[in-house]
């Protein structure tokens, strides 16, 4: 090892003990109770090394109902948030005047807490005794009848948990898309005109590729955020999410390792193995799919 | 097809909260470009003339005044019924799109009766791609290709529609030297080929003076000349024309008309018959000046530039404005460059005399000098 590379490693070193400590050392540790078979959380004792927990989890019906819902979650808003975003972002760089007002307002529920914004929802969702909520009072107005969005059937549940992540999530995808569309230079525009380009044209063949590195940022960012969604089902379901059925992969970990349940750091290690790969998987997906878009 | 602007005026409107009034971009400009011609649209930055540009393409419209292609009244039609083809300073190539993608960008945008077949499109976008040699480059993409390349796409996604009338703006800014030259006569190549009418904008006057058939000066949005480009050089409206033009720049002197005669610092220059009596700015060219040991004019010699087809002579006058004053000469024998002062001749057709207020153009018979 020459002197140079000596020094490196001497300026690299506290940031390596930093991402040791918290990062590294917690991933193998996670990884090493995952396969501790019988794990005694009072006496720190194992019986043996194996996939149990592995298998215990995956035939866990709370879990295969936690998987289900985090798919359809991320199904539905990762592509409904994104193509909303877009759709507003579009909007507002078309308009000039108050459009700083229309940032602002649009960039509202990003700095507003989740648990606040999960109140909102439970409000206008939620049928009590006394009222139908405001969303089933504007239901009425079409002739459809009340459903208890919050403790319901499953659908109306999943629905409003989908509409509260858009909501949650939008913000910030308008915030990036609106300054990736404010860096496509003008003339690119100026040039589309003078050859009479229609402005469908315009967006899908001109201003769609030219934000699309930016898309590609927020589809895989989105599926991330998506995949470890936890706080937005408690914010509108409270903490027994397996009563509800509206658990999620983050929430059953948190619940095996601290729920009325818990105390099965095994089975949570083994759980948050399991969403790594889903994530790490999908997201190699998205990179390649996109990734040969591009150069196409 | 003849290219007519009648009383155009362009007037933005003041930006921001403190800012008031409006900027007049262009100022009552009136002119003609003839059929099939190369004209160069010169003129400082902010002048107006890309604006003029905009306005001929349709991108701006215009706040009053009038704008004919042919007898066609065109002022306030949309640009894609104009039969524009426009190149921008930066090119405005699509990035994400080949060479060939690019060129059929325009003949993609055609609908209805115009809108030609598949094959019909890439034959014509091959014709052009050959017109401006990029045929070996169509499956490239625009980040791929040299600023000289992109610009021949640029001018070929411009051509493909066959336009009436093609537009350049500020064609070889992007350029670095060596290609700028090469480009320029690319471009009058290409003009000459096609035959189209062409309007380009630059600042670079020898850019404007070396390929043009025509050319419109403007400043500050006002039309101060329009000509043949030597026409302009050798007869100058005004003194900022005079200045503008030519490289190097004329020799400007502060000078006194008298009884016929030009006075520089008090010594008799020239005689100017006609010219009436007063205050002048008197502009002289560099090739203006012949060394001459009985010459009129003398000047403190500083330095001999030999640059061996012709020789540059760096001198100072107390009439000068700038303090130096640059003259070349044909060959390097005539002047001592030891000496300390050096006596010139004037050519009277390379004197020019302006008012000192209006810098209007004052003329005189050059034609009965005496000489020397």
């Amino acid at each position: 090892m020459d002197r140079n590379s000596k020094k490196a490693w001497l300026y690299l070193l506290p940031s390596l003990v930093l991402l040791g400590a918290f990062l590294i050392y917690p991933l193998i540790d996670v990884l090493i109770y995952s396969v501790e078979e019988c794990y005694n959380f009072a006496s720190q004792t194992y019986q043996g090394v194996g996939l149990y927990n592995y298998s215990y989890v995956l035939h866990d019906p709370y879990f295969l109902q936690a998987v289900e819902n985090t798919f359809v979650l991320v199904v539905i808003t990762v592509p409904c948030s994104t193509v909303l975003a877009l759709l507003i972002s579009t909007a507002l760089s078309s308009i000039r005047p108050l459009r700083q007002l229309f940032q602002t307002i649009y960039f509202l529920p990003y700095v507003t807490n989740t648990l606040a914004v999960g109140l909102v929802f439970m409000v206008l969702f939620q049928r009590t005794e006394y009222t139908d909520g405001l969303v089933n009072l504007m239901l009425g107005w079409f002739e459809a009848g009340p459903i208890d969005f919050i403790n319901g059937p499953h659908w109306a549940k999943m629905f409003v948990l989908c509409f509260y992540t858009i909501w949650v999530v939008l913000p910030f995808k308008i915030l990036v898309l609106t300054s990736a569309l404010a860096s496509v230079s003008e003339e690119y525009y100026k040039a589309a005109r003078v050859d009479g380009t229609s402005r469908t044209r315009i967006f899908f063949r001109i201003t769609l590729p030219m934000i699309s590195p930016m898309i590609v940022y927020l589809v895989i960012t989105g599926f991330i955020g998506a995949f470890k969604a936890y706080s937005d089902a408690v914010a509108l379901f409270g903490t027994d999410l397996n009563a509800a059925g509206m658990n999620t992969i983050v929430g059953y970990v948190y619940d095996m390792l601290y729920g009325d349940s818990g105390g099965y750091p095994s089975y949570a290690s083994a759980a948050a193995i399991i969403l790594f790969v889903i994530v790490l998987t999908i997201t190699c997906v998205n990179l390649l799919v996109t990734r040969k878009r591009i150069s196409d | 097809m003849n290219i007519t602007l009648e009383n155009l005026t362009k007037r933005f409107p003041a930006r921001g909260r403190k800012a008031q009034g409006e900027t007049t971009a262009v100022r009552d400009l009136s002119f003609q470009v003839p059929d099939g011609m190369l004209v160069g649209l010169l003129g400082p930055s902010g002048c107006g003339k890309s604006t003029t540009l905009n306005m001929i393409c349709g991108l701006e419209t215009p706040t009053s005044g009038k704008i004919f292609f042919g007898e066609e009244d065109v002022t306030s039609l949309a640009p894609e019924l104009r039969g524009v083809g426009m190149v921008f300073q930066n090119y405005a190539l699509y990035p994400h799109l080949t060479v060939m993608q690019n060129i059929l960008f325009p003949l993609e945008n055609l609908k209805g009766k115009d809108r030609p077949t598949r094959q019909e499109m890439r034959r014509r976008a091959l014709e052009t791609a050959r017109l401006v040699q990029i045929e070996e480059l169509l499956e490239r993409r625009p980040r791929e290709l040299s600023g000289g390349q992109q610009q021949r796409v640029a001018i070929a996604r411009a051509l493909v529609k066959m336009p009436r009338v093609l537009l350049l703006d500020e064609p070889l800014s992007n350029l670095d030297a060596r290609l700028r030259l090469q480009t320029r006569e690319e471009i009058c190549k290409i003009q000459k080929k096609t035959g189209i009418t062409t309007l380009f904008v630059t600042h670079d006057q020898e850019e404007a003076m070396s390929i043009s058939d025509w050319i419109v000066v403007m400043k500050e949005g006002v039309l101060m000349q329009q000509g043949a480009p030597q026409q302009v050089y050798d007869d100058p409206q005004n003194l900022f024309v005079a200045k503008f033009l030519g490289t190097p720049p004329i020799n400007v002197f502060e000078g006194l008309v008298k009884n016929g005669r030009l006075l520089l610092d008090g010594q008799e220059a020239l005689s100017v018959p006609g010219a009436p009596d007063g205050d002048v700015w008197v502009g002289i060219r560099p090739e203006g000046f012949l060394p001459h040991p009985q010459g009129t004019v003398s000047c403190a010699l500083d330095r001999v530039e030999v640059l061996g087809r012709d020789t540059s002579i760096v001198c100072a006058h107390p009439a000068c404005q700038s303090g130096t004053v640059r003259a070349i000469i044909q060959s390097e024998n005539q002047v001592d460059p030891a000496g300390k002062t050096v006596r010139f001749a004037l050519r009277p057709e390379k004197v020019f005399l302006f008012h000192r207020e209006t810098e209007e153009r004052i003329r005189f018979d050059c034609t009965s000098q005496a000489g020397l």
